[in-house]
């Protein structure tokens, strides 16, 4: 028995004791409410581990990737709902969503990538804009600002999932360990190292043989494609698809979870995307509950959202670029110029 | 054909009111190359600092005569300094401190502040749209087939008037001088006897103050404003900046009567719910076909 658990590496333990712990938790905390809240997070914890991909490893800012969120979520919402007829089973969708957001992925980055990286930020800013603005503007196809409702509920060899919160979650936990095992592999693969090689200098990666536009197509791609399987996953959740879910305010949420928990760390990105998500669901309410006990005074602390988001970024960057939980790396890199600044 | 002349006039309304906010955008990225994030933001906030001070002077409704003046003047001078103030505060706080640090660095803490203004405007008036006061008469002059209302004059001339004396103090002034040399070479400026700090911090005041007046003159054109206005119109200004050739300040006032005119033409000839798709579709063909922009030089490439 000793020696089976020596034979484990203490990460992989480490992540299957953290699997056991997700899988146990809503059979021992009978809380409908909070399942949900943990089921939409893991939403947000997919999200981030897609955008990591991106920023994190690549090094390439994306601020509108709640559009490939949308993309995924309006593709299940088109392909699997009574608005067309069309009935195409969860499980399937899950692939063809992901498929189409890396597609969608690959649409934006040809013709972006070349361009350097604060013009590339403001470029994926615009497409995130517009890509909810053109669902809001086809109702003939979206549902308009309505969205489109009734989406089909997922069934498993028989089983529906109905309104029961428990299996959501369960495939919000799969999904993830499959994201995470996905990301891991990605980030140590040779892939991974070109990822990083441009991260650090683009310039230098071209003249060791990296072709630097495939190699940046296929960071959109796979970041995308994360997106698209949380899209599918929480449509399905909410039964619900609607433009105003995919505002700015989520690209920029997802970003404060990376640069909290640390860009290019997939535990620390996990760890800082249910920090914010329990921050605006949990703390925030809570507290505001607390004032109103305490003083009778009515605040609405979930009003300051966008404070705290901002706070996030801006002390984050000034005192701790690489996050809660660093990557090495790229702890290295933030500091280097700053070094060298002084005087 | 005259439909299309008026929208041509309303266009150039609405540019003017880019062209000052694309100024700030530009001068700040011609000299530390930060693409300021939350500079729509400081435009709203000029808007909102005009409604304080019209509240101040009472003004609730539509004057005459020499208050009129006295109340357009005031207000404009102290809502560019109060949004100069803010400029400069920001640039202290949140991006000299990244100055030497990954380009990326800053750019996030500029999204970070942006959101920081925006939740700061939610506390001061609510997160509904509110009225503006409309301060000026708004008598319409026809000129041959098109009618130029008053407010669109007042919008043009004041665009027009500050370019220029900007563009007089960029290129005659000695502290003009000291912020192109700086926007050249930082280092080379230093050795030169000149305060780059300083000189970074003069550029946010006046790119800044731009903006506030943009927010005063928003105010009066519209009529009502909200705390999310600073989003759209940054990045309709940011496209102008980057049309007109980012850091070239001529560039900026073409850039925004360009990005006017596609707007008010897009609202005429499909509708307005397109024409934000229309502009960030521009900015994204400018920024891969030509991204110097109709006026720029090349761009230097530092990563």
């Amino acid at each position: 028995m000793r020696k089976l658990a020596r034979g484990v590496p203490p990460k992989l333990a480490r992540g299957l004791l953290f699997i056991a712990l997700a899988a146990i938790l809503p059979l021992v905390v009978h809380d409908g409410g909070f399942v949900n809240f943990l089921t939409d997070a893991g939403a947000y914890v997919l999200l981030a581990l897609g955008l990591n991909i991106v920023v994190g490893f690549a090094g390439l800012l994306d601020l509108g990737y709640a559009a490939f969120f949308a993309i995924g979520s309006y593709a299940y919402a088109m392909l699997a709902s009574p608005q067309f007829g069309i009935h195409i089973p969860f499980w399937i969708m899950l692939f063809l969503a992901s498929g189409i957001a890396a597609l969608f992925g690959i649409l934006l980055g040809a013709p972006t990538l070349r361009l350097r990286g604060d013009y590339l930020a403001i470029v994926t800013l615009g497409f995130g804009e517009i890509v909810p603005q053109t669902f809001l503007n086809l109702p003939q196809w979206t549902g308009g600002p309505n969205g489109l409702g009734n989406l089909d509920q997922p069934v498993f060899f028989g089983y529906r999932f109905g309104f029961n919160i428990l299996p959501y979650y369960y495939v919000m936990l799969v999904l993830i360990v499959l994201a995470v095992v996905v990301a891991q592999n990605l980030r140590d693969s040779r892939l991974g190292r070109a990822w990083i090689a441009i991260r650090e200098d683009e310039l230098a990666a071209k003249h060791v043989g990296i072709n630097t536009t495939t190699t940046k197509l296929a960071a959109f791609a796979l970041g995308a494609s994360f997106s698209g399987l949380a899209g599918v996953a929480y449509g399905a959740k909410l039964q619900l698809v609607s433009p105003d879910q995919f505002q700015f305010s989520v690209s920029v949420a997802i970003l404060s979870m990376l640069v909290l928990g640390g860009m290019g760390n997939i535990t620390g990105v996990i760890l800082g995307s249910i920090l914010i998500s329990s921050l605006d669901r949990l703390i925030l309410p809570q507290a505001s509950n607390l004032i109103f006990a305490l003083a009778h005074v009515r605040v609405d602390l979930s009003n300051s959202r966008f404070l705290i988001y901002g706070a996030i970024l801006v002390l984050t960057m000034l005192l701790r670029p690489e996050g809660l939980l660093p990557n090495r790396r790229r702890r290295a890199e933030l500091h280097a110029g700053t070094a060298e600044a002084m005087p | 054909m005259s439909l299309i002349a008026q929208q041509i006039v309303n266009g150039l309304a609405l540019g003017g009111i880019y062209a000052l906010i694309a100024l700030g955008y530009t001068m700040v990225f011609g000299i530390i190359e930060l693409i300021n994030f939350a500079h729509g933001d400081v435009y709203t906030l000029g808007t909102f600092f005009s409604l304080a001070i019209l509240g101040l002077l009472g003004a609730t409704g539509e004057l005459h005569g020499p208050f009129l003046i006295v109340a357009v003047v005031v207000t404009l001078v102290l809502a560019m300094v109060l949004s100069g103030l803010v400029g400069v505060i920001i640039e202290r706080l949140a991006y000299r401190p990244l100055r030497n640090a990954p380009r990326l660095a800053p750019l996030i803490t500029a999204i970070g502040v942006s959101f920081i203004l925006q939740n700061l405007m939610i506390y001061w008036h609510g997160p509904s749209p509110l009225p503006f006061p409309q301060i000026l008469p708004n008598p319409t002059y026809a000129i041959g087939p098109v009618q130029i209302a008053a407010k669109q004059a007042f919008v043009i001339v004041l665009a027009v008037v500050l370019m220029i004396v900007l563009q007089l103090f960029v290129t005659k002034t000695k502290l003009g001088a000291a912020m192109r040399a700086t926007a050249q070479d930082r280092d080379a400026a230093r050795l030169m006897g000149i305060d780059v700090n300083a000189t970074i911090a003069l550029t946010f005041f006046i790119g800044s103050a731009l903006a506030g007046a943009a927010g005063f003159v928003s105010g009066v054109y519209y009529g009502t404003t909200w705390f999310f206005n600073g989003f759209a119109a940054g990045l309709k200004a940011f496209t102008a900046a980057v049309l007109g050739g980012i850091g070239n300040i001529a560039g900026a006032m073409l850039g925004g009567f360009a990005i006017g005119l596609v707007e008010s033409l897009t609202t005429q000839l499909l509708s307005d719910q397109w024409s934000n798709i229309v502009v960030f579709a521009l900015l994204v063909v400018v920024l891969i076909f030509r991204p110097t922009g109709l006026l720029g030089e090349s761009l230097p490439t530092k990563a």
